[in-house]
């Protein structure tokens, strides 16, 4: 049993195990914060900032996924510049990405009354779709940049590496190396990616034929060369 | 598909190969200097040699500015578009320098030149600037394009000014103080000095001081060597952070250029009071003299024994090792500073754990900006007391601004803290060019705030800026007369982090770009009613949320000017 601490948040008093953090304070204690990037099994980098809550003697709102609680914090989980803080991220995300699969974000957009046409000139981000495996398809379009694709491609799963980012700030986008199409690169297909993508950017790729009206026998022909080819692939090993 | 030769980039790669990641960016480097851009075979052969994920490399390589992983120009031509370079005029020459370029092309000439225009150069008391391969170049408005090209450019060289001269004593030479000369002048003594006394002296010597950083954030020094040195370890690092690229700030570039000496003793003796056995220099990527002056001095230094191993015949080991950065403003950061030493794409860490405990490899890490660490030989060699006789109680010592702008002598001052605002500029700096009167001054960079006239008597400490709302940040002021349009500097400053935000971090990644986009608008005149609230919730979100210390300032000046001058953002 570890040790407990006092913590003050939303203007009540609970005992935390020392060590946690203050998203897990709350979710002990039924407090809601909302999160985008977060995932359980991954590791927490704190990019979103959606979970930003007010701590009191901090000059900036704190990222709850990451910064532990220590004893006597006194939290605000939803004052007022945490919600102008979350309002607005959400605000620039709509005007950014498409999140038409993005359910989560979109409930979020209603609970913080996020105006979804805010920034009327802005430019949004929209890569064309990449297609070029059997397996999966990329639209970055719907990429909010979480980061978990990279992450369980490399060190949180899969040590796969291989995919990383091209451009930086605004223009970053996720990437293989000098953009070679997938079966090129040091992908193993193993999905991880995919499962733990929260906005459609990855999608199966018969999930995305038969979202285009495909039937399943069409989508059997369609991708019949493919699979013949990945077949021979694999059998000419044996002749050796 | 065009072959190219690989072999002189792998026979470089043998000497990084030991090295592993940490040697990225320089292999990088190499390869972009050799071939002019990074082809996709060299960057694999880079990858194999180091063992770094190919998709890594790719990451990395994009990053960089500097770095490019397409064919761009033999020649690359970047011009300086932030504000002091503007306002002398760099857009017309850009137009120009590209016009000419079209001309030559269609003649057949020399077709392999290639002109962008680059976040400030750290050359701003010499506007409009230029870099022509790496090299700078000064007033380049004043020469023809064909010089500049060629290489006969006007060179720039240091202007000082100022009250004292006590960093910049050996500065303004026309020469690099070489090792001989800097020994003459009493050079190393401080060094001597320290390594007599045990590094709790040192230490208790720096605190007594008062100095704090001058990179921008004024924190104690003495505080940040005292954690590094308690740190648990036994190995731990020196950081000279010279990545200086707040637009508006030349100091560090100066002290490098005409004293790295001095810069080195400071390393030296910091390295010593934590107990380090090696210092980093982290250049930043456009600063190609200072990268020669450094390294010239670290291998004479190295050669007459202030380096290697017992240093001047004590048990005290040292070595340095220079890095170059390769255009990104954020590296500036001290963590993200680490990510690029260690071979990654800059992004800023999570902040806890600090430096002083997990820093450069993990490692205890104490990083100092240049004029930081230049400081710490003259406290030594003269003492805290004698050091405090400059300055105030809270702000001791003197300090270096960058002037720049609209004023008769922009250039480097070095003046004790606590002479009043106007007296830097009236009388040291020559005032405003004549005709003209004062609207504004920006403190502290990109990063900073507006003055106004009401700001005129502020004296310039930390203490009375900040009780003045101003920050002192790394001692930039850029000047603006009644002709700027500051909506036009807003826009420059906004075009600058959106070019330069990392993207790690949502709030600066859309923030930064959202307050460029209705920037552009409210520059060329087209206000609209809702802009006001939206510039405000976009900048306090970025202030309050964002990762690191850019996105939290990002839209600090713009705040600034939109409290000083309102009715620059509104439409009626």
């Amino acid at each position: 049993m570890s040790e407990l601490i006092t913590i003050t948040m939303d203007n009540q008093t609970f005992q935390v195990p020392a060590g946690i953090t203050i998203l897990q304070a709350a979710r002990q204690n039924h407090i809601e914060i909302p999160t985008i990037c977060y995932h359980d099994h991954c590791t927490a980098n704190g990019l979103c900032r959606i979970c930003v809550v007010e701590v009191e003697g901090a000059r900036t709102l704190q990222p709850a996924c990451v910064v532990g609680v220590r004893e006597g914090m006194v939290i605000h989980t939803s004052s007022e510049r945490v919600i102008r803080s979350r309002r607005t991220i959400l605000e620039m995300l709509a005007s950014s990405v498409d999140l038409s699969e993005a359910p989560e974000i979109q409930s979020l957009m209603e609970q913080y009354a996020s105006n979804t046409n805010r920034f009327p000139d802005a430019e949004p981000r929209h890569p064309p779709l990449l297609d070029d495996n059997p397996m999966y398809i990329r639209d970055y379009a719907k990429c909010i940049l979480c980061w978990r694709c990279v992450q369980v491609c490399a060190e949180d799963a899969q040590y796969a590496y291989a995919i990383n980012f091209s451009g930086r700030g605004y223009e970053t986008q996720i990437s293989t190396f000098y953009q070679i199409p997938m079966p090129e690169s040091t992908c193993v297909f193993c999905g991880q990616c995919v499962g733990v993508c929260p906005t459609g950017a990855l999608k199966p790729k018969r999930q995305w034929l038969l979202e285009m009206g495909y039937t399943p026998d069409e989508i059997m022909s369609l991708t019949r060369s493919q699979r013949q080819r990945r077949k021979r692939r694999e059998e000419s090993p044996a002749a050796f | 598909m065009s072959v190219t030769d690989l072999n002189p980039l792998l026979q470089r790669l043998e000497a990084y190969r030991h090295q592993g990641r940490t040697a990225l960016l320089p292999a990088l480097h190499d390869a972009q200097e050799l071939f002019g851009y990074i082809p996709q075979n060299a960057a694999e052969e880079i990858g194999r040699a180091l063992n770094i994920p190919l998709a890594d490399v790719y990451g990395v390589i994009e990053f960089y500015s500097l770095f490019y992983s397409q064919p761009i120009g033999k020649t690359i031509i970047h011009i300086c578009n932030d504000p002091a370079c503007a306002m002398a005029g760099s857009e017309t020459l850009f137009k120009q320098i590209r016009f000419s370029l079209q001309e030559v092309k269609t003649t057949g000439d020399t077709p392999t030149l290639a002109i962008e225009m680059a976040p400030c150069l750290g050359l701003c008391e010499h506007a409009p600037a230029v870099l022509i391969q790496g090299k700078a170049y000064g007033h380049a408005n004043q020469q023809t394009w064909q010089d500049l090209v060629s290489g006969k450019g006007e060179r720039p060289s240091s202007v000082l000014g100022g009250t004292v001269s006590i960093l910049t004593a050996n500065c303004g030479l026309g020469h690099t103080v070489h090792l001989s000369e800097y020994l003459n002048f009493g050079g190393y003594q401080a060094l001597r000095k320290a390594l007599h006394s045990t590094p709790r002296q040192i230490i208790e010597e720096i605190k007594a001081s008062g100095l704090v950083g001058r990179g921008g954030a004024a924190f104690p020094t003495g505080l940040k060597w005292e954690a590094a040195a308690n740190a648990a370890g036994e190995i731990k690092y020196v950081v000279c952070n010279a990545d200086e690229a707040e637009p508006g700030t030349f100091k560090d570039r100066v002290l490098m250029e005409d004293d790295p000496h001095s810069i080195l003793e400071g390393i030296l003796i910091a390295g010593y009071a934590i107990g380090a056995q090696k210092g980093y220099i982290y250049i930043r990527g456009e600063y190609l003299i200072p990268y020669q002056a450094m390294k010239q001095a670290v291998e004479d230094a190295r050669e007459a024994g202030f380096l290697g191993n017992n240093i001047l015949d004590t048990d005290f080991d040292f070595e340095i090792e220079i890095r170059r950065g390769a255009g990104a403003y954020i590296c500036g950061e001290e963590t993200a500073l680490f990510e690029s030493i260690e071979g990654k794409r800059g992004f800023p860490r999570l902040k806890p754990p600090f430096p002083t405990t997990h820093g450069l490899f993990g490692k205890p890490t104490v990083i100092n900006n240049v004029e930081t660490l230049a400081n710490v030989p003259v406290i030594i060699r003269k003492g805290a007391a004698h050091y405090r006789k400059l300055g105030t109680e809270q702000s001791p010592g003197s300090k270096l601004f960058c002037l720049s702008g609209d004023v008769v002598r922009p250039g480097l001052y070095e003046v004790p803290f606590g002479i009043p605002f106007h007296h830097l500029l009236y009388d040291l700096a020559g005032g405003m060019r004549p005709g003209h009167r004062f609207q504004a001054a920006l403190f502290g960079g990109a990063a900073g705030a507006f003055a106004t006239e009401q700001h005129l008597d502020v004296r310039l400490t930390f203490e009375d800026l900040k009780a003045a709302g101003l920050p002192l940040g790394s001692g930039v002021i850029t000047v603006f007369d009644e002709t700027r349009d500051l909506r036009d500097i807003c826009l420059r400053l906004a075009r600058f982090f959106a070019e330069e935000s990392c993207g790690k971090c949502y709030p600066c990644q859309m923030g930064t770009q959202r307050q460029f986009e209705i920037m552009q608008r409210i520059a060329s005149g087209n206000i609209q009613k809702h802009d006001w609230d939206i510039l405000q919730d976009v900048g306090w979100t970025m202030t309050d949320s964002s990762l690191c210390g850019l996105g939290q300032t990002a839209a600090s000046a713009i705040l600034s000017a939109m409290k000083h001058f309102p009715h620059l953002f509104k439409s009626d």
